[in-house]
């Protein structure tokens, strides 16, 4: 049973088990591997990805849900937002191990797209469900500032 | 495998495998590297634009004829910064420009990348990356320096001392000549090694102790990356594996019917430690390993709650121990003290929880077994894979992938993760089929390897003057290294990683014993960041403070006086307290200021934790100041985010850390309710790194010990109540 979505901004049509979680989708049909697993549950944001712009957990988003909707990834962030927001990462160092990041990415973007200039408390809104046991929490937080303040520029 | 993120211009592994067999100098790199398509096109159209022989003079360092500067990283990136040191120390001595530096991982091989204080071993871990790599790496920069240089003044004919090199080029000022190091290697790789060199003046650093870019950092920004979860090659397959439901239980009987109708289910097999679902999907092996019936018998299991297990522990506190540390008569001391003081410390089994839960990729065949993993001990994992698979060490091969973190739990010695996958494979039929073994969160949080449970019981005497005259420490718990390969450096029934932190116990008392009671359990136990000290700092830097109290002493006065032989810590201890403003007048009400120091692997580490607690209780850490002294500051810059990343793993774990049993079944199983920190709970996070040229040590894991202890004293100051438990209760200080 096939799935047409719009992925990446590209029409994209997945051939696989409609209950499959959106994350497998991805990563194992699609090929696209920036997305990663870490719980399964909804409860780390390590597959966080964007859905008609909204960041969801794309571990227990079923294939179906997304037919005919428009699906982003860390591989298709083009916005002027996602792009300081992977800016202010790389000035400030932000990843260690690195496996969360792509989820961190993608739920930072989404906040800043919705709203130019964050407080604390509005990134801890956004953020707290991607967890990091690198604990790269206090880069991440400067890294939104001053990607907001990039952004706006 | 490389796995620095590629740019096109540079030639690529395989180019250097083909061309090292024409080199006299090349290493022989003992596998094969194996592309996907898609990079195998962009190989190729590397190989054929790179051309020329790389100069490979050592087992660390490749420069290529188009001036690419690979160094070979003989330990695991997990998010530590390791490439990035080791780069750095290779690129110093070699006077590299450092745009030009790319690392790849070095494949098992215990005879050029062991671990040099760990012995013959390859790993990583004991934060010992940059300790044990910095004479070995300088050399190794520097000889190839040596040979660049020699190789421009045979081409110029110029004497060698007339030439100088910068970022990559040499210069001969007298001609004005350049050349750049690629131009050089032709001639290089000729040379004879240099049996002695001399290396920089650490005045002369210009990489070491700046901040040069992560060389991981951009592909961990644009989903590039490549973690074992992102291995792929055609015809994969994904097992999941069925474990048993408590720790020693076994196989009674398993229906796979209706595993087997899943579609996308190839196989479902037993092998030892469980019932293997190979699928062409993970989703397909999910729903196969939920679908599949299993019988277990507990009789050889432990059923044991952990409550009884801490019962036990504690009244094993009170029996006879063997020594660890013997100084004076603590116990005649204590009892003839004019003042007494007396605590217990209780700490629950924690999980590791990496981000990427464990996985690892296995090819094998009848001859050979080739493994992807985000590795820690490379030939110990080596070993045991043949073991599993039948074959000799030398016919194993790892390619070390980015750990997505580790914390301890990838470096085991029965090497699981991969044990599994190989059994998993051989019980496939051994065809090559390349198999990944995913682990999901819930068999990382059921899995076992936790760090031990521990019993802490501590009885001090202080005389009139409110001096500490006798000092009495007994742990109650696991050994990591018993019944392991390395139970041979359990000395006269002492497991180091038990009492690190307590047995060297750094303040001067007169009158010290530190005992160790060993138990055993069912439950399997692993280093877990920190090792020893995540609990016996906390148990000594709590009770030193309540010392602190009954002697009528500030807590930071009464460690630093005890602390007059310990330079290091002292200082370390006094930068903490100075950058804090310690002695500038008491928090408001309602908060608290609480200090601990520790000496981890050699690192000196002092954090001052400040805290807000509630009127129901509930505790917000604000602001974290940590001192530390690792030597040389290789990094400043990952030198902090250590510490950062320290505080904050370790704040998660005293606050929310907790592995319980019921009877024998652990009660957790996923991050709903295996709480770890998130981002509103992280404090803002200080960190001062003390001047210095010596030796560097390490800075993974030394941040991570403190911060519970400080916390705790902190809650002390703002509530007046003690924690004796942990993790902290919900309502800390309520």
């Amino acid at each position: 049973m096939s799935t047409t979505f719009v992925l990446n901004g590209q029409s994209a049509t997945l051939d696989a088990d409609p209950t499959m979680p959106l994350l497998w989708a991805l990563r194992e049909v699609a090929g696209l591997h920036g997305t990663k697993f870490g719980c399964g549950m909804a409860l780390c944001g390590a597959c966080t990805v964007h859905l008609d712009g909204q960041a969801v957990r794309s571990c227990v988003l079923p294939l179906s849900a997304v037919a005919g909707r428009q699906i982003t990834t860390i591989e298709g962030l083009q916005s002027k937002q996602a792009k300081a927001v992977q800016a202010a990462w790389v000035a400030l160092q932000v990843p260690q191990c690195g496996y969360c990041q792509s989820g961190q990415i993608m739920s930072a973007t989404a906040l800043l797209e919705k709203n130019s200039a964050p407080t604390d408390a509005d990134i801890d809104g956004a953020m707290s469900g991607n967890i990091c046991r690198c604990a790269t929490y206090p880069r991440i937080r400067a890294a939104i500032h001053n990607a907001a303040k990039a952004a706006q520029a | 495998m490389s796995i620095t993120a590629k740019r096109p211009d540079l030639p690529t592994r395989r180019d250097f495998l083909k061309s090292s067999a024409a080199s006299a100098v090349a290493l022989t790199i003992g596998f094969e590297w194996t592309l996907s398509t898609r990079r195998a096109v962009a190989a190729a159209t590397a190989a054929a634009a790179s051309g020329g022989a790389p100069f490979a003079p050592n087992a660390f360092l490749r420069i290529g004829a188009d001036n690419s500067i690979t160094v070979i990283a003989k330990h695991l990136e997990m998010g530590q910064g390791s490439y990035t040191g080791i780069a750095t120390i290779v690129a110093e001595e070699l006077d590299a420009d450092w745009a030009h530096v790319t690392v790849e991982s070095a494949p098992a091989d215990a005879k050029r990348y062991a671990n040099l204080v760990f012995g013959t071993i390859q790993g990583t871990g004991g934060s010992s990356a940059m300790a044990n790599s910095w004479a070995q790496l300088r050399d190794a920069g520097a000889k190839a320096r040596a040979m660049l240089l020699s190789a421009a003044a045979k081409e110029w004919k110029v004497p060698v001392g007339e030439l100088s090199t910068d970022k990559g080029v040499v210069s001969h000022a007298g001609s004005k000549r350049q050349a750049s190091y690629g131009a050089l290697v032709k001639t290089a790789a000729t040379l004879p090694v240099p049996t002695t060199v001399s290396l920089k003046e650490p005045k002369n650093f210009t990489l070491i102790g700046t901040r040069p870019p992560r060389v991981d950092v951009v592909a961990k920004t644009n989903g590039t990356a490549q973690f074992t979860l992102d291995t792929v090659f055609p015809n994969m397959l994904v097992a999941l594996l069925k474990r048993p439901p408590q720790f020693g239980a076994t196989l009674k009987t398993f229906d796979a019917t209706a595993a087997s109708a899943v579609p996308g289910v190839k196989k479902v097999l037993q092998v030892p430690r469980g019932i293997a679902v190979i699928a062409t999907g993970f989703w397909a092996a999910k729903k196969g390993r939920d679908a599949l019936r299993v019988e277990w018998d507990d009789s050889k299991a432990e059923k044991r709650s952990s409550s009884e297990i801490m019962q036990e522990y504690r009244q094993l506190a009170d029996q006879p121990a063997l020594p660890a540390r013997k100084e004076g008569d603590a116990k005649q001391a204590i009892s003839s003290a004019a003042h007494k003081i007396s605590a217990t410390y209780e700490f629950p089994y924690l999980a590791h929880a990496p981000m990427e839960p464990l996985d690892a990729v296995v090819k094998l065949d009848s001859t050979s077994c080739e493994i992807w993993a985000g590795d820690q001990f490379q030939t110990i994992d080596q070993m045991n894979a043949a073991k599993a698979a039948g074959l000799d060490a030398a016919q194993v091969s790892i390619h070390t992938l980015y750990a997505g973190g580790s914390f301890g739990r990838r470096a085991n010695l029965g090497s699981d993760y991969i044990v599994e996958a190989v059994s998993i494979a051989k019980a496939y039929g051994a065809d090559g089929t390349p198999i990944k073994l995913q682990w999901t969160r819930e068999d990382d949080i059921l899995g076992g390897l936790y760090r031990p449970m521990y019993f802490h019981k501590l009885e001090a005497g202080l005389n009139a003057q409110g001096e500490l005259t006798g000092w009495h420490h007994v742990i109650v718990g696991q050994s990591i290294m018993a019944d392991t390969i390395f139970a041979a450096g359990i000395k006269d029934g002492i497991d180091s990683t038990s009492v690190e932190g307590a047995a060297n116990l750094p303040y001067a008392i007169p009158n010290i014993a530190v005992d160790l009671a060993t138990t055993k359990t069912g439950v399997p136990v692993l280093w877990w960041r920190v090792v020893g000290s995540s609990h016996t700092t906390f148990a000594v830097e709590a009770f030193i403070d309540e010392a602190a109290h009954a002697a009528g002493r500030d807590p930071y006065e009464f460690r630093r006086k005890l602390l007059e032989h310990q330079p290091r810590m002292k200082a370390v201890l006094e930068l903490a307290a100075e950058k804090a403003g310690w002695n500038q007048g008491p928090l408001p009400s309602g908060k608290g200021r609480g200090i601990a120091v520790a000496e981890a692997f050699k690192t000196f580490v002092a954090q001052v934790a400040e805290v807000s607690v509630d009127k129901d209780g509930h505790v917000k850490v604000d602001r974290v100041v940590c001192a530390v002294d690792c030597g040389t500051a290789i990094n400043p810059d990952i030198i902090t985010a250590q510490l950062e990343g320290g505080v904050g793993f370790g704040l998660g774990a005293v606050m929310f850390g907790e592995i319980t049993l019921k009877n024998g079944r652990v009660e957790q199983s996923n991050f709903n309710n295996y709480r770890v920190l998130r981002m509103n709970e992280m404090p803002k996070v200080e960190v001062y790194i003390v001047p210095s040229t010596q030796a560097p040590t390490g800075v993974g894991e030394p941040g991570v010990a403190p911060i519970g202890p400080a916390v705790a004293n902190a809650i002390f100051a703002a509530t007046g109540k003690r924690i004796h438990m942990l993790p902290f209760p919900p309502t800390g200080a309520a």
